[in-house]
């Protein structure tokens, strides 16, 4: 069955400091849209909002998927609940291996499913791993290394996308996934990115500065961000637009609206 | 109590020869001489002694053998059988077992009261002469005195011995004395595991050990040191490395245990060439006190020592590590490092980490790293943004902070037994 992310009036605080005042968007799955804005707009806040940071404290609003108001639930049930989260600045975790990670996350996944589940067998997971790994060009040396520690920043984009390959979210935001990547990598992360789209049927929110990486990952529906509010939305011409003209056309005509 | 006849009776209880009598007596006469030690005492100052009852506490003479084993500590800890096992209770040999194969390459491996016996030259050249000394302090005199059970391990030159070899020592009633001597002449390779173990008892517990391990030109050794005492023992250990031309000593250990511990742990690069690595792994909970006073004293030009010691705290729990590398005037192009990386779990947990050098030499690369930090809140979230609870992300957090000491520990076995340990501690916190 397919399922929607619906974002109503939300609003977000982040010490006592308004940042998001009123966001509206509703992503069905199978859906791309490109969340645009300048820097401050509250794109990653939005982003981190609905992956559950506890930073950010939504004050009013709601954000419904699959019939439930994520905002009641904690980051990892939100995740479990098919949500995917790939950041901008995957964190570094010591210590702790690709693989064993993501063992352990299958394993949270199962067990929220069935109490008494005792978790993929080694041998079934080793062999999971592998075939996503050959299938989204990751190197299988990836598995023994640290998660995200000394990874360069095309690495970290590419372990995000290998994440979200072995957790098969429904949603996914992609927070700034072209930054700090070049073109070869772009691509590589991108191409991943749609792959999944396909075969999960995902619905993803693509969070970026730039055209860019929308010539990659190809938008549905494109909307811009300014100061905690979504105030255009368009289709794939919009980028195109913003990308031509810059934001000031769109901080104008809001200004002007807001003081008509 | 501790008294020169009960050294006397010690002494004539285990048979020993007059030579180790006097030794103890001599060691007995500078106890004597010395107080418990106080926090206005340097290496003291962090650790206060005034809960601690010594006249509590009485030497052990007839052991406490009938006592049985948790079957966890004479568990087999290694993959591949052990070549030799020693398993003690309050200084008694419950178990000993040699293979054939050890026996042949000439390697010596029984209890420390056996060997005072049947190999009184190799003891008299090594037993607390020249790494482990009675006027070192308190404890190590009373040790002197009171020493009891333990292991000897003594690997002859160019010798690679074909297994590890594993000594269990497990405190059953007050006080037990355990001492530690292991040589590995010259050229010759060995790995040896030392487990400290006690359930929680009444009243006060008390291990007052020594680890001499006398490492050979170009020779090897790994000694891995698992301790899980109860929480009413007190523990004071006084252990020394010293390594020859060329040697290696890889030292690795596991403090989980004790209410109270301090240890004094040494190594010395005494010849050119040798190298030394010192990890630590420790996790404290409850009121737990651990005090670990390393020193990496480099005697020698063109040796290295490498130390990391990784601690977690949680409740009221309190670490203390102070350090020091220190490098002779003669010890040229030496590279001394040290790192003591502190994980606080709750804000209530207390850390000291104090590092320092004393450099002679004019030509060295001596540096060191401490750090106090909490779990990071942005590795939490990464975590449990990927569906994973809290409580195992932390769990994962803490066991990934210790993975690069656990990478070190060269058995499996221990390296699972360690990480349950973890698992244990880190539990359910209150936030």
């Amino acid at each position: 069955m397919s399922i929607a992310l619906e974002v109503k009036d939300l609003h977000v605080s982040v010490e006592d400091q308004q940042i998001l005042k009123g966001v509206n968007i509703t992503i069905n799955q199978g859906e791309v849209h490109a969340l645009m804005g300048p820097n401050g707009s509250g794109k990653s806040t939005l982003a981190y909002t609905l992956a559950g940071h506890p930073f950010y404290e939504p004050t009013a609003g709601e954000v419904i998927f699959g019939g439930e108001d994520l905002l009641d639930l904690d980051a990892d049930e939100r995740s479990r609940a098919g949500m995917f989260l790939a950041f901008q600045y995957p964190v570094a975790i010591p210590g702790v291996t690709v693989a064993n990670f993501l063992r352990q996350s299958i394993n949270a996944r199962r067990k929220a499913e069935d109490a008494d589940d005792k978790g993929i067998t080694i041998p079934d997971f080793r062999r999971l791993l592998k075939a996503k790994m050959a299938e989204f060009n990751v190197d299988q040396k990836f598995a023994g290394r640290y998660l995200n520690d000394g990874f360069s920043g095309g690495e970290k984009k590419r372990a995000e996308i290998l994440q979200m390959a072995v957790l098969e979210p429904k949603m996914a935001i992609m927070d700034e996934t072209d930054s700090g990547l070049d073109i070869d990598a772009l691509k590589i992360v991108s191409d991943g990115a749609n792959r999944l789209k396909e075969s999960l049927n995902l619905g993803m929110l693509v969070i970026t500065h730039y055209q860019r990486l929308l010539n990659y990952i190809k938008p549905d529906y494109v909307h811009v961000m300014l100061d905690g509010r979504i105030v255009e939305s368009g289709g794939p011409e919009l980028a195109l637009e913003l990308e031509a003209k810059g934001y000031d056309w769109v901080r104008e005509k809001h200004s002007q609206a807001e003081a008509a | 109590m501790f008294t020169k006849e009960a050294v006397e009776k010690l002494s004539a209880h285990l048979g020993e020869p007059d030579w180790m009598l006097q030794k103890r007596l001599e060691a007995f006469a500078l106890w004597e001489g010395m107080n418990l030690p106080t926090t206005s005492e340097e290496a003291w100052r962090r650790t206060s002694l005034r809960r601690f009852k010594l006249d509590k506490i009485t030497p052990s003479l007839n052991g406490g053998g009938s006592q049985e084993m948790p079957s966890r500590v004479s568990s087999q800890l290694t993959e591949t059988p052990a070549g030799g096992e020693i398993v003690q209770v309050d200084g008694d040999t419950l178990s000993y077992s040699i293979s054939d194969e050890l026996k042949e390459q000439g390697v010596i491996y029984c209890d420390m009261s056996t060997a005072v016996n049947e190999h009184p030259e190799l003891v008299q050249k090594y037993f607390m002469t020249d790494a482990v000394t009675a006027d070192e302090g308190f404890f190590a005199a009373l040790h002197g005195a009171f020493w009891r059970g333990g292991s000897f391990l003594y690997v002859p030159k160019n010798v690679q011995m074909a297994a590890p070899v594993h000594t269990s020592t497990w405190n059953a009633s007050g006080a037990t004395f355990s001492h530690t001597l292991v040589v590995i002449e010259q050229g010759a390779e060995a790995v040896f595991s030392d487990e400290f173990g006690s359930e929680t008892g009444k009243g006060q517990f008390m291990h007052n050990g020594a680890v001499e391990l006398i490492v050979g030109d170009n020779a090897s050794l790994t000694y891995v040191s698992i301790q899980e005492f109860g929480d009413n023992m007190f523990q004071f250990t006084h252990e020394r490395g010293r390594v020859g031309r060329d040697g290696k000593l890889d030292w690795i250990m596991s403090i989980m245990g004790t209410g109270l511990m301090k240890a004094f742990q040494t190594m010395e690069l005494d010849q050119p060439g040798g190298w030394g690595r010192m990890s630590g792994l420790f996790f404290g909970d409850k009121r737990q006190h651990f005090d670990l006073d390393t020193q990496q004293n480099h005697n020698a030009p063109n040796t290295v020592s490498d130390l990391l010691y990784k601690g977690a705290m949680k409740h009221q729990a309190r670490s203390v590590w102070q350090g020091m590398i220190k490098a002779k005037k003669e010890a040229q192009k030496t590279d001394g490092f040290q790192a003591n990386r502190n994980l606080l779990l709750e804000s209530s947990a207390r850390a000291d980490s104090i590092p320092g050098l004393e450099i002679e030499a004019d030509d060295v690369a001596c540096t060191h790293a401490s750090t106090v930090g909490k779990v990071d809140e942005e590795e939490l979230f990464y975590l449990m943004s990927r569906g994973i609870p809290r409580e195992l992300a932390l769990r994962i957090i803490v066991q990934g902070f210790f993975d690069p000491i656990m990478q070190r520990i060269p058995f499996e076995g221990v390296q699972q037994r360690i990480a349950e340990q973890v698992i244990e501690k880190v539990g359910s916190l209150v936030e």
